[in-house]
């Protein structure tokens, strides 16, 4: 039902392929940003942080090319339809890819802020969180690609085990700064970096519920497990 | 975390519109079921379902030959005044057959009226123009006429435009005043139903949308049909849409439906352009 033939006006069509080639190049930015800063934090690599940072712009400039080109669709072609459901979705998406690139940009700036500490403990569990983020926004790319839904679903229901690891990863955290005071800083970017890949998480979920509505007319039908509220625990030093 | 939640409430945003679409039919003023039309033996409407909710609008969309207007023409008996065309099955208006051929027309007409493409003013004055077809039904007294004429023209948004001239010819007006008058004259002998066929397609982008405002204003009273080739006008003012497809009805749902989530895939090939 997606996309079924061609419409009668030609550049209709033309209009609607580029609307797609945008997103997929702002796909393909914010993906590669959230690869640079990733390997920014694991292997203090700053290089890879500063150009992370530097690709920001370029997904702003895109987002605003999006959102214009949209305005101009709905004002001149007057979509219905899947063709109204895809052009409201560009919208969206977007808008869930600008942040993405956000996030990434503050998870590199951060690791520039890391390297001047010494780090006594393991980044297993960030490295493990990081490489499912990445792996959910590259799925999510390609769905959007492929107006794939089956995909889609995968990294809707994917998200709960970003949200577990992030919850463990907070309580770690915390332990690591009741130890010793002198952890607090580095362990306070290490959350932040945490929460910031965890939001990544939750703004491809939403891609993946837009890309659904936009193909399937409908919204997603079960609703996506919740994780406890264990982020939320207040965690006391002992007397 | 917090973004569960958000995306959640998203996810019921998408929901409620088609919650609200779904959920504001009123029941039937007509009710088709069954319904074959035959021009000679071309059978030109096969086994129509379909039901006119009162005092809502239904749209009917279709490629040209769908048998959109077709469908307009039984529902006041039009098909009557050509020899070999004839319905068969039922549209129940309350308890009242409309195809069945023992029912008095004239009475049917007075229920159901019927707006043209082109405006069709009587050649006499605006006054007459209605008057004439209420007093084919009633016996008024000329107060009383007076005020039947003031308040269809009211109705129409006309009165303040013709006041002065109500004893002038009707040919005088402007397109779009001469089709507002066509609908005046027709709610003029209070039917129940107003049958609308393309009413806008001769007029211009201001008049179609005056046209678009009375149709919204007088929903409240009569229920309403209108065949458009225009999309974007059945979007704006029908509740429920119904896409013709060569004879047969294809899907009728709520305009939201029909112009963002339709069922079938020949309505959404037709609704965005693709169609053929």
């Amino acid at each position: 039902m997606a996309e079924a033939t061609e419409h009668l006006v030609k550049s209709f069509d033309t209009d609607l392929k580029r609307l797609r080639d945008m997103l997929t190049e702002m796909g393909g930015i914010v993906e590669s940003q959230l690869v640079m800063a990733s390997a920014a934090v694991m292997n203090r690599d700053n290089e890879a942080a500063t150009r992370a940072v530097a690709d920001d712009p370029k997904v702003d400039a895109l987002e605003h090319e999006v959102e214009q080109f949209v305005i101009r669709m709905l004002a001149l072609r007057q979509p219905m339809a899947v063709d109204l459901r895809q052009v409201v979705a560009a919208l969206k998406v977007t808008g869930d890819l600008e942040r993405i690139g956000d996030y990434a940009a503050n998870v590199a700036k951060r690791s520039i802020v890391l390297g001047q500490f010494n780090l006594p403990y393991s980044l297993t569990g960030l490295g493990h969180m990081a490489s499912l983020v990445q792996e959910q926004l590259k799925s999510i790319i390609d769905a959007l690609g492929s107006s794939d839904t089956a995909k889609a679903l995968e990294v809707w229901r994917s998200d709960q085990v970003v949200d577990d690891i992030y919850n463990a990863l907070f309580r770690e955290l915390i332990t690591y700064m009741m130890e010793d005071p002198r952890n607090i800083t580095p362990c306070t970017h290490l959350l932040f970096i945490a929460k910031n890949l965890e939001r990544i998480g939750d703004h491809a979920t939403n891609i993946a519920e837009t890309i659904y509505y936009a193909v399937e007319g409908e919204v997603i039908p079960d609703i996506r497990p919740k994780g406890t509220s264990a982020a939320y625990a207040v965690v006391r030093p002992k007397d | 975390m917090s973004m569960t939640t958000e995306s959640t409430q998203q996810n019921a945003s998408f929901g409620n519109i088609q919650a609200r679409a779904t959920s504001t039919m009123n029941p039937a003023k007509i009710a088709i079921r069954n319904l074959d039309f035959f021009y000679g033996d071309h059978r030109a409407l096969k086994a129509i379902a379909l039901d006119l909710p009162e005092r809502q609008v239904t749209g009917m969309i279709g490629p040209s030959g769908c048998g959109k207007s077709t469908l307009l023409r039984v529902l006041n008996r039009m098909y009557d005044l050509y020899p070999g065309q004839r319905a068969t099955g039922e549209a129940m208006m309350d308890d009242m057959n409309i195809i069945d051929p023992k029912i008095d027309l004239n009475a049917l007409r007075a229920r159901v009226g019927m707006v043209f493409q082109k405006p069709t003013p009587f050649p006499m004055t605006i006054f007459e123009n209605i008057a004439f077809g209420v007093k084919l039904h009633e016996k008024l007294s000329k107060s009383a006429m007076d005020e039947r004429v003031e308040w269809s023209l009211t109705r129409t948004a006309l009165w303040g435009e013709v006041k002065d001239r109500l004893h002038s010819s009707a040919m005088g007006l402007s397109g779009g005043q001469q089709q507002r008058l066509c609908i005046a004259r027709t709610i003029a002998v209070r039917p129940d139903v107003i049958l609308l066929d393309e009413p806008t397609s001769a007029l211009d982008p201001i008049s179609t949308l005056k046209i678009e405002e009375l149709i919204d204003e007088l929903k409240h009273d009569f229920t309403i049909a209108i065949v458009t080739h225009n999309m974007q006008q059945a979007a704006r003012c029908a509740d429920q849409v119904a896409f013709f497809y060569l004879g047969e009805m294809v899907e009728c749902a709520p305009a939201a439906q029909i112009f963002t989530s339709p069922k079938q895939k020949r309505t959404q090939e037709y609704v965005t352009g693709r169609f053929g």
